[in-house]
């Protein structure tokens, strides 16, 4: 041995031959020579009687490939009508597909901050903790910035629009939607008391938001964008305050909730020694979305100001719902209070939020 | 002015950003044509322009159109300094000139720079409307048809063969020219690609006219190359094989009847009305068998004409006696020959006599697949090899004549004394010496090629001697030698015997002289193995027995060919895919010296090669090789020899004795143990080949195996000549009891290193199978995967002072690696076989060795069984036959267009499982006879080693005899109807070696695609090392061949080949560039299921007589 050497070694299908397992590793930011061992391991040597001098070679050329794919896939509408390389159509989504999913783990570290060259340097400290390769991170994040980019300014649903820029599936788009609008209003979610709450939580309730909170949710006619939050509802919302500061407001609306949970619940007496603070929490919340800054410590103060007491007193998930639907429902009662339909859309969206993320 | 040409420049799209500033482009558009040049309007800022631009219209000559390309420039405009290239599309318009093939040239070409590669896409759009034109001094060739398939091309049948056609352009190479160091690469790239560009459009429009004058109306197994003499010279060479074809009619699937008149001026009268009435009588009456069968070194009649050849003939001219008789008449006759073919363009009336003596001087076909009943005997191969020196540009001698003008091909003198030509002509005139020899009038599957290393470039070539049924050729068309006359003259009749499929063709009366060993009628399964020379007189120690298929008629024990296997031949068992592979150091040397050292190594080369051929062969108990082909590299320190072959089980020949090793002095136990143990070893090896293979020939004649006979000596006693009447085939089968055994004699360790060598040699991996030929013998029911590929590695020797030995184990693993690879590569595609696997070997630098592959993985049914599928195909087969001859009053159709259409030898299997009428399939074959041919063992060897001869000659002529056609890049024309791919998704393109596509029909050919590319870097490293860089290009390549034949309507290539692939690095400099030259046909197919559902599919209304006339 040591006589030779391969200098060269290409192989070129008409019809690009791509492995999945092999995509799978070149995404995860292998080298060649690890991901050489881990298809050994796997065995597929024993397939077709390979080598670990042919699998190295084939590892090579797939990668190869995928870099020189990596350009198009960076914008996956080009993938259909470029002319270098012949990929059926199912494959070609499933590349589409696969580059854009991410981990977790990695979306978790950077969701609801700013998609900006400082995160980016600070992705080995991310790739450190979760154990995802550097370059598999550095991927992730440029893909949710190429996203975010490209929709930021447009118009219309933000789920369709990355959907038609990025060809991705229906659940991934969504999921896409979530990190841009996160990223988009700087959400806090990165606190150590948000740490048990998981992506999929967090994505559920930006789906809440976009849906209720923005400008194209109440008004499908404008034209307008799904990542910001509509800004008049955010100044209504001051409105609901009344609620806290009106003393015969806040008296009624407890006992209101009180007459109506008697006996349907085992944390009834704690229930009713927090329900001022509790309310006071939740409306306060409200009050203070008018500015971006608060906005961001959204879901920290729900935790906070909700989540935490009612965990403390031991509260189920059932209770918090029985809770919320006689706490959001009271309020139609209260003749002086003139402002239901704010009071509605905000608690439709905090109660699916809470309920969300009411777990251990 | 016969032709107008018109293009329209649509839109760019993902063109590259060329202001940084704005990360936009400012795109223009230039399109030339010939002097011409039109521009499109800026678009600005754009990535995407759409440019819609008006009809640009170009007033050209048709010659013009033959030899040009239509070249587009894309251009970023810039207001402050010069305009930036963007980068080019080269369009061949030659598709649009022929009635049968595109009507218009339309879609998304990839914009190419040879420094940059692929950047964007523009659409285009491209018509040409063609006059009348009655000059009849016309230099153009238009409407001539050429086919890179070599094979009549399905949906046509060929109502005439007329034979070999050749020729050769050359000129200065650009890239060794003085204003080189002063241009840009780019700049210098792009002068080299469009002369290339050009001369092979002239090559191609000169290869035309020679096949108007003999009467033809295309060339099928069209065979391009170029040879890169480096400062000598650049050669553009083609051979093909001319004929006149004509559409199939009544296909459902093909053109309605308009189609068929190829229309336009250049229409041939058909075979009947044969201009020359031929008088061979008058031809050269060469001596017959006397010389035939001497043998002696060709050399001796090389036409040496021109005796001021510096030539040194490294061979000794030890001619006998007859030898040198043929040569004497051979060589005058010939430079006779050469001035009148001068002189034809001018004098037309000239020009029947002067076809009629011109063919039948090279009596070549280029196919490797042919109709039934064309092929009735078969010899053997036959090649030849000569090394030349090339002339050095300073020559003093030389230096006036080298500096023409670029382009000014007709510049040169005519009766310049060393040429190219002069020395292609030597070396298949010993071809056809050869031939003779084996008692054979003509050399099928026959090519060319050539290796270069500085100045020293061998010439090889080589093909199969066979005898043909002169019915199917135009008279003269064959060599004298074998007296056509005679066989024409008997009634083409053939009576359709059994059912079986056995068909007698013509009856013959028994030739006296025995040269053709036609007597009784042979079945067509083994017809064509029957020997064709006199047994009595054999060219060679041969073994020969009774065909042990109809025992009627002599076979030899082993058959080597250069063609496909016929597809009526009877096989037992699947085939594989057999390598011979040897390096040979040599030392470093110039010049003379140079030339002599490598004449001196290549016999022995070609006679290892041959005997591993032979271990190999017999290692897998089979005993024919089909698709042969020999290739020897010559670099700086070393020779390369890579042989690669399909082996077969022949049912008509016997069945191969064992390997049997003999120690040489057996001296110690141990030896003789170790001597025991290898025997065991290779004769376990050969029962587990035989079980793989499928090896079981019907009757079990004897355990070959165990008993190998120890002296080989003994061939010697079998059969003396008998009369040959039938009464013996009861006699035949004594003779299986003497099959030999192969003996390798162990006398040093280079023996025992190639027993080592014969058994490390791995069997595919289950599921696999590999030929080199068209399909895979044994294989049948092909479904429809496909994949095409292209693999090249490049290995560093790192090691100085490597032995031969050590060499060689290199070579070889590398050779096994590569297969291994690819194996693994397409285990998704199990059970699968790669067909057509090409192997090119060439030694760039000093210490690298490269290997390139080109093959198709196809997928086939397991389970299908082979047997239905033969009855089917017997019986349609024969129905074809007899319809066609009540039909067409021509004995044979060359193509029957039963639905799965080919005669030929691929795509049997389709037709079964693919549709209903499985019957349909191809089968075609059974009538041939033919007789085969030898092996070519040492024998051979020792003639071809005549061969070789040093000569050193200028470059620069060409014999040329007329002007040229372009063919740049794709061509086209065609329907449009049939683009269901509107819009943006792009289409399909598949492409394949092959001529055919399982499970679907041909229904129309666009045209030859023949394009050439350069590809250079200055940041290597940047774009992923050597690797990546030539990734790149090959995946470029593709796409841009693709996109060709998408634009011309087209849904595949066939016959695809990447003839050329030249990768030179330079890492220090990070610097490397590569040139590939690759071709194939342009076709439309449909799927069967498709055909029977749509009766008349679109295609065919669009393509008519219109364009043309």
């Amino acid at each position: 041995m040591g006589k030779m050497s391969v200098e060269l070694d290409v192989f070129v299908g008409n019809t690009t031959i791509m492995d999945e397992e092999v995509y799978q590793f070149w995404l995860d930011g292998y080298t060649v020579a690890d991901a050489v061992r881990v298809r050994m391991e796997g065995g597929v040597l024993q397939e077709c009687e390979a080598s670990a001098e042919v699998l190295h070679s084939d590892t090579m050329d797939q990668f190869r490939t995928f870099q020189m794919c990596e350009r198009l896939l960076h914008c996956p509408s080009k993938l259909a009508n470029q002319l270098l390389f012949q990929i059926p159509p199912h494959r070609q989504a499933m590349l589409i597909e696969r580059y854009y999913a991410f981990d977790d783990a990695f979306v978790r570290e950077v969701l609801g901050k700013k998609l900006s060259k400082g995160t980016k340097k600070d992705l080995d400290d991310v790739s450190a903790k979760t154990g995802i390769t550097l370059k598999s991170c550095r991927r992730q994040f440029d893909n949710f910035k190429r996203v975010f980019k490209v929709v930021e300014e447009l118009k219309g649903s933000l789920v369709e629009n990355i959907q038609q820029h990025f060809l991705l599936s229906d659940k991934l788009a969504r999921d896409y939607a979530a990190i841009v609008f996160f990223a988009n209003n700087r959400f806090e979610t990165g606190k150590r008391k948000l740490q048990y709450l998981s992506f999929q939580d967090f994505a559920f309730c930006a789906v809440q938001l976009i849906n209720n909170w923005t400008v194209g949710a109440v008004d499908n006619m404008v034209e307008d964008m799904d990542v910001d939050l509509d800004k008049e509802f955010l100044q209504d919302l001051k409105d609901l305050k009344v609620l806290i500061t009106d003393k015969d407001m806040l008296d009624q609306h407890k006992s209101l909730v009180c007459t109506a949970l008697r006996g349907k619940t085992k944390v009834f007496n704690e229930m009713e020694a927090n329900f001022k603070n509790l309310s006071r929490g939740l409306v306060n919340i409200a009050a203070k979305l008018m500015n971006a800054k608060d906005v961001r410590d959204f879901f920290i103060d729900l935790v906070e100001k909700f989540i935490e007491p009612c965990r403390s007193d031991r509260w189920t998930a059932g209770d918090i719902k029985l809770f919320l639907t006689h706490y959001t429902n009271s309020v139609h009662i209260l003749d002086t209070f003139k402002h239901q339909v704010v009071w509605d859309r905000y608690m439709g969206v905090v109660k699916s939020c809470i309920l969300k993320m009411y777990h251990d | 002015m016969p032709g107008k040409l018109k293009a329209k420049i649509v839109a760019g799209r993902h063109l590259p950003v060329m202001d940084r500033a704005s990360d936009l482009t400012d795109a223009f558009v230039e399109v030339k044509f010939g002097n011409t040049t039109f521009k499109t309007d800026v678009y600005p800022k754009s990535l995407n322009p759409q440019w819609n631009s008006e009809w640009f219209k170009f007033e050209v000559d048709d010659e013009d159109l033959q030899d040009e390309p239509l070249q587009i420039t894309v251009l970023d405009h810039d207001t402050y300094s010069a305009n930036d290239a963007i980068g080019k599309v080269y369009i061949d318009i030659d598709p649009l000139l022929s009635s049968e093939a595109a009507t218009v040239i339309s879609g998304w070409f990839p914009i190419y720079d040879t420094i940059h590669g692929i950047r964007g896409e523009i659409n285009v759009l491209v018509k040409v409307d063609l006059f009348n034109d009655l000059n009849r001094f016309r230099q153009s060739s238009c409407g001539v048809k050429f086919f890179c398939t070599t094979s009549i091309p399905r949906c046509y049948r060929a109502a005439m063969v007329h034979g070999f056609v050749e020729e050769l352009v050359v000129n200065e190479d650009p890239e060794y020219q003085w204003i080189d160091r002063i241009r840009t690469p780019r700049a210098s790239n792009e002068a080299r690609q469009r002369l290339i560009s050009l001369m092979s459009g002239e090559l191609q429009r000169k290869i035309g006219l020679k096949v108007l004058e003999m009467g033809g109306n295309a060339v099928v197994g069209y065979l391009q190359c170029f040879d890169l003499e480096g400062e000598s010279g650049l050669v553009v060479r083609a051979i093909g094989t001319a004929c006149t074809l004509e559409k199939l009619s009544n296909s459902s699937a093909a053109a309605p009847p308009a189609c068929n008149s190829p229309s336009k001026d250049i229409k041939e009268p058909p075979f009947s009305e044969d201009p020359n009435p031929n008088t061979h009588s008058s031809g050269p009456s060469t001596p017959l068998k006397t010389q035939t069968y001497s043998f002696s070194p060709s050399k001796s009649y090389s036409r040496q004409s021109s005796s001021s050849d510096t030539d040194l003939s490294l061979t000794p001219k030890t001619g006998m006696g007859s030898g040198g008789s043929a040569g004497k008449e051979g060589g005058p006759l010939k430079t006779l020959l050469r001035q009148q073919t001068q002189s034809a363009l001018e004098q037309r009336g000239a020009s029947s006599s002067r076809i009629f003596v011109r063919t039948r001087e090279f009596p070549f076909f280029t196919l490797t697949s042919f109709p039934p009943g064309f092929l009735i005997h078969v010899g053997g191969v036959v090649s030849a090899r000569s090394v030349k020196l090339l002339d050095r540009i300073h020559n003093p001698a030389l230096g006036n004549t080298r500096s023409y003008k670029l382009l000014d091909w007709n510049s040169f003198a005519a009766d310049e004394p060393e040429t190219r030509d002069a020395w292609w002509e030597e070396i298949r005139q010993e071809i056809k010496s050869h031939a003779r020899a084996l008692g054979c009038h003509a050399v099928v599957g026959y090519s060319e090629s050539t290796s270069i290393c500085e100045e020293v470039c061998i010439l090889s070539a080589s093909g199969t001697a066979a005898v043909l049924h002169p019915k199917f050729m135009q008279e003269g068309c064959l060599d004298g030698y074998s007296d056509p006359s005679r066989l024409s003259r008997q009634p083409a009749t053939f009576s359709a015997g059994s059912e079986k499929g056995e068909f007698d063709i013509f009856p013959q009366s028994k030739d006296s002289s025995a040269a053709l060993g036609l007597e009784e009628p042979s079945p067509p399964s083994c017809g064509f193995c029957h020997i064709p020379y006199d047994e009595l007189n054999i060219p060679f120690p041969a073994h020969l027995t009774y065909c042990y298929h109809c025992r009627r008629q002599k076979v030899p024990d082993v058959l080597f060919t250069t063609i496909d296997m016929p597809a009526e031949a009877a096989v037992t068992g699947k085939g594989c895919l057999i390598q011979a592979r040897l390096c040979r150091l040599k030392k470093k040397a110039q010049g003379e010296v140079n030339a002599t050292a490598i004449s001196n190594l290549l016999p022995f080369m070609e006679y290892e090669l041959h005997t591993q051929l032979m271990n190999k062969l017999k290692l897998r108990g089979m005993n024919a090789l089909f698709g042969l082909r020999i290739q020897i590299s010559v670099g700086e320190n070393m020779l390369v020899g890579l042989a690669s072959a399909t082996a077969v089980y022949l049912t008509a020949l016997p069945t191969p004795g064992g390997i049997q090793i003999a120690g040489k002095t057996p001296s110690d136990i141990t030896y003789e143990q170790h001597i025991s143990n290898m025997q065991k070893k290779i004769n376990d090896t050969i029962a587990k080949n035989k079980e793989l293979y499928e090896v079981n020939p019907p009757e079990v004649i004897e355990e070959v195996i165990g008993s190998p006979i120890p002296e080989p000596r003994q061939r010697s006693r079998l059969f003396r000549s008998h009369s040959e009447s039938s009464d013996e085939v009861s006699e035949l089968d004594l003779s299986h009891g003497k099959k030999d055994a192969f003996v390798l004699e162990i006398d040093d360790t280079d023996a025992v290193e190639d027993i080592h060598s014969l058994l490390t040699d791995t069997p595919a991996p289950a599921g696999f199978y590999s030929c080199n030929t068209e399909i895979m013998p044994g294989i049948y029911n092909w479904t429809s995967g496909l994949q095409m590929f292209t693999s090249v590695r490049v290995f560093r020797l790192s090691n100085a002072n490597l032995t031969n030995q050590g060499l060689n184990k290199i070579f070889n693993d590398l050779c096994e690696n590569l297969l291994k690879s690819l194996y693994f590569k397409l285990r998704s595609m199990i059970p699968c076989c790669l067909c057509h696997l090409n192997f090119t070997v060439a030694v760039p630098e000093d210490e690298l060795i490269q290997v390139a592959v080109t093959a198709v993985a196809m997928t086939f049914d397991k389970d299908q069984a082979q047997e239905n599928w033969k009855l089917g195909a017997d019986k349609t087969h024969m129905k074809a036959i007899v319809e066609n001859e009540e039909q067409l009053q021509f004995p044979l159709e060359l193509c029957t267009e039963s639905p799965s259409t080919n005669p030929f030898s691929p795509c049997r299997g389709t037709g079964l499982q693919e549709s209903a009428n499985a019957h349909a399939t191809p089968r075609a074959a059974s009538v041939d006879y033919s007789s085969f041919a030898d092996r070519w063992s040492s024998w051979i060897e020792l003639i071809r080693l005549k061969a070789q001869t040093i000569r050193r000659g200028s470059i620069k002529t060409t014999s040329s005899l007329e002007k040229a056609s372009p063919l740049p890049e794709g061509r086209s024309r065609s329907l449009r109807s049939t683009r269901s791919y509107a819009g943006s998704t792009v289409a399909v393109v598949k492409m394949t070696p092959l001529s055919f596509i399982p499970g679907t029909r041909i229904i129309k050919y666009l045209g030859i695609i023949n394009m050439f590319f350069i590809r250079e870097t200055t940041s290597l490293r940047e774009e992923g090392g050597v690797s990546g860089f030539l990734h790149a290009f090959i995946a470029e390549v593709f796409a841009m061949v693709r996109a060709h034949v998408a634009a011309l309507g087209g849904n595949a290539v066939v016959s695809y080949s990447m003839k050329e692939c030249v990768f030179m690095e330079n890492p220090n400099k990070n610097q490397a560039q590569c040139l590939i030259n690759v071709s194939g046909d342009a076709v439309i197919f449909m799927r069967e299921s498709e055909l029977e559902a749509t009766p008349a599919p679109p295609q065919t209304s669009c393509s008519g007589g219109e364009v043309t006339t």
